[in-house]
């Protein structure tokens, strides 16, 4: 009774090996071959010019020496600059974060009716599918340039990302709160502020503030195409040559996002 | 006076879950319903208050018809139906006394509802009744806080505010000790004597429903199969109930295991 490999009739020494990732071998060396052969292709056919690469070298290493070292007497500008992206960033997701939350509700399968949350989804579909740089440029081509443009840039930014996260977190609440909610009586709108918005309030608070971080980030990047901010001042730097004047730039920036994003993880940390 | 007549629900194409079920509940009585996992029981609570729509059959509260109500004449059926859960399924992140008012939302505005102003009346009751059953000191704490019993508690209140005609109760003690589950079932059982209203509940732990109902309702399939006092619910009732399972208390909560068991057919008693 001692010994449970008679007992269970299985010898020792039996070879185990873990079961492969992918069960059929065909597949698995087929995976590999498809990876290489394709590798070898696109490195074979994309367009390195070496003698190009090694012309700019120099250039890049001029550019580099003259940012150094990084010059902050236009301070005043940067500021500006800054003062500005920190408005667009902030409206933007003020705003972004109010329209996805109806956006959520609607991209909810548990809590919306089939057509509205096909309207939902493809809102939201819509709103990602495109990078901010790209929604940037169109924006500037219909409002011009300026901060107008990067506000509307990153609320449809926003409401794509907030609006598709908290349409996951509708989904996954406790419905048994909903079921109480709607025992007592309570209409559609009261169960969703009584039994759905206090389970994803937490969830909301913490994507606004990482949104806010984010569209800081992208702020600076929509500025380049002329939406406004500290990336247009970034852009007119490096159009004059003004190197060290945008390494200082690039090192607020970065300074910015540093701080940022300690705020945000602090502040998400802190709730529950 | 609940009147369940020829009660059907059936999910889909699948066996019915309830196959033309008759109850009447009348007066301040508490009835207890016990059955198997998957005899019906949590089927029919949730058919009274339409959180399950039933297939086919009436439901009668004091004379008016429930079946086949919608909108509004729906919301306003449920306000005069309490009910609670196994689960307490309070609104985890609100205070006590929000969750308390929360029976009251089929009688307030939606503006009240939002800004949690509710006419005095109805803080009055509920500072009243959370004194009754031993939870008014809870009112600005978060519901989460509260330990399982002191929750039920509160579910218990938030049904009552709402002036319920009934009040059905879907297995309120399987979350709770067996200690703290005495008190909520005897706190049940006064209130109901209390406020003369009518109880049902739903419950696995036979020596309880035993203890503090008036009447023992058996369910297996769909159907009722036993019917009378606690005093008549013997040894046979219990066979024919749970077909052979030998104690119910200890079977919990495996919904899945339709053991072979339950398929012998039981008589009544």
């Amino acid at each position: 009774m001692t010994d449970f490999r008679t007992a269970s009739g299985a010898l020792p020494g039996r070879v185990w090996k873990k079961p492969p990732f992918i069960a059929n071998p065909w597949i698995r060396y087929g995976l590999f071959a498809v990876t290489l052969i394709y590798l070898y292709w696109a490195f074979s056919t994309l367009p390195f010019n070496w003698t190009r690469i090694s012309e700019g070298l120099p250039r890049a290493a001029r550019i580099f020496s003259g940012g150094f070292p990084p010059s902050f007497e236009r301070a005043s500008l940067m500021w500006t600059g800054f003062k500005e992206s920190f408005q667009i960033a902030f409206l933007a997701t003020l705003l972004g974060v109010m329209l996805s939350v109806p956006i959520a509700v609607m991209a909810a399968k548990n809590v919306a009716p089939l057509p509205i949350y096909l309207l939902g989804r493809s809102l939201i579909i819509i709103s990602r599918s495109f990078h901010p740089v790209i929604v940037a440029i169109l924006f500037v081509a219909a409002v011009g340039f300026g901060p107008l443009a990067g506000i509307l840039t990153l609320t449809l930014y926003s409401v794509g990302f907030v609006g598709k996260m908290l349409a996951e977190e509708v989904e996954e609440i406790d419905w048994g709160q909903v079921e109480a909610m709607r025992s007592v009586g309570a209409g559609y709108l009261k169960v969703l502020i009584y039994a759905v918005f206090p389970q994803i309030l937490p969830r909301q608070i913490g994507l606004s503030m990482y949104q806010l971080d984010s569209n800081l980030r992208a702020s600076a990047v929509v500025g380049i195409v002329g939406a406004g901010g500290i990336g247009g001042t970034l852009m007119n730097a490096f159009g004059r040559y003004d190197y060290d004047f945008a390494f200082a730039i690039l090192l607020l920036i970065i300074g910015i996002i540093l701080v940022s994003e300690g705020i945000s993880g602090w502040v998400r940390k802190k709730i529950w | 006076m609940l009147e369940i007549s020829n009660l059907v629900k059936r999910y889909g194409h699948n066996e019915p879950v309830l196959e033309g079920l008759d109850l009447t509940v009348d007066g301040s009585s508490v009835v207890a319903i016990v059955g198997a996992s998957g005899a019906g029981k949590s089927t029919m609570l949730r058919c009274i208050n339409r959180l399950v729509e039933p297939t086919s059959g009436s439901i009668k509260l004091n004379g008016s018809e429930l079946v086949n109500l919608r909108g509004s004449a729906l919301r306003h059926a449920r306000r005069r139906i309490g009910m609670v859960f196994q689960g307490f399924n309070l609104i985890d992140r609100l205070t006590v006394m929000e969750n308390v008012l929360s029976g009251r939302l089929g009688y307030v505005s939606f503006y009240q509802a939002l800004t949690r102003r509710y006419p005095q009346n109805d803080i009055d009751r509920a500072f009243q009744l959370m004194d009754r059953v031993g939870i008014g000191h809870y009112a600005d704490k978060r519901a989460d806080q509260l330990s399982g019993g002191e929750r039920q508690r509160v579910a218990v209140v938030r049904a009552l505010m709402q002036e319920p005609e009934i009040l059905l109760a879907d297995e309120p003690t399987a979350s709770l000790d067996p200690k703290t589950s005495q008190q909520i079932m005897s706190l049940l059982q006064t209130l109901a004597s209390e406020m003369s209203l009518p109880v049902l509940i739903n419950i696995h732990n036979v020596t309880q429903a035993r203890m503090y109902t008036d009447r023992i309702v058996g369910m297996r399939h769909g159907q009722m199969i036993f019917d009378g006092v606690p005093k008549e619910f013997n040894q046979n009732a219990l066979d024919a109930i749970y077909g052979g399972i030998e104690s119910p208390e200890e079977d919990g909560d495996n919904t899945a295991d339709k053991d072979s068991a339950t398929q012998q057919g039981g008589v009544v008693a």
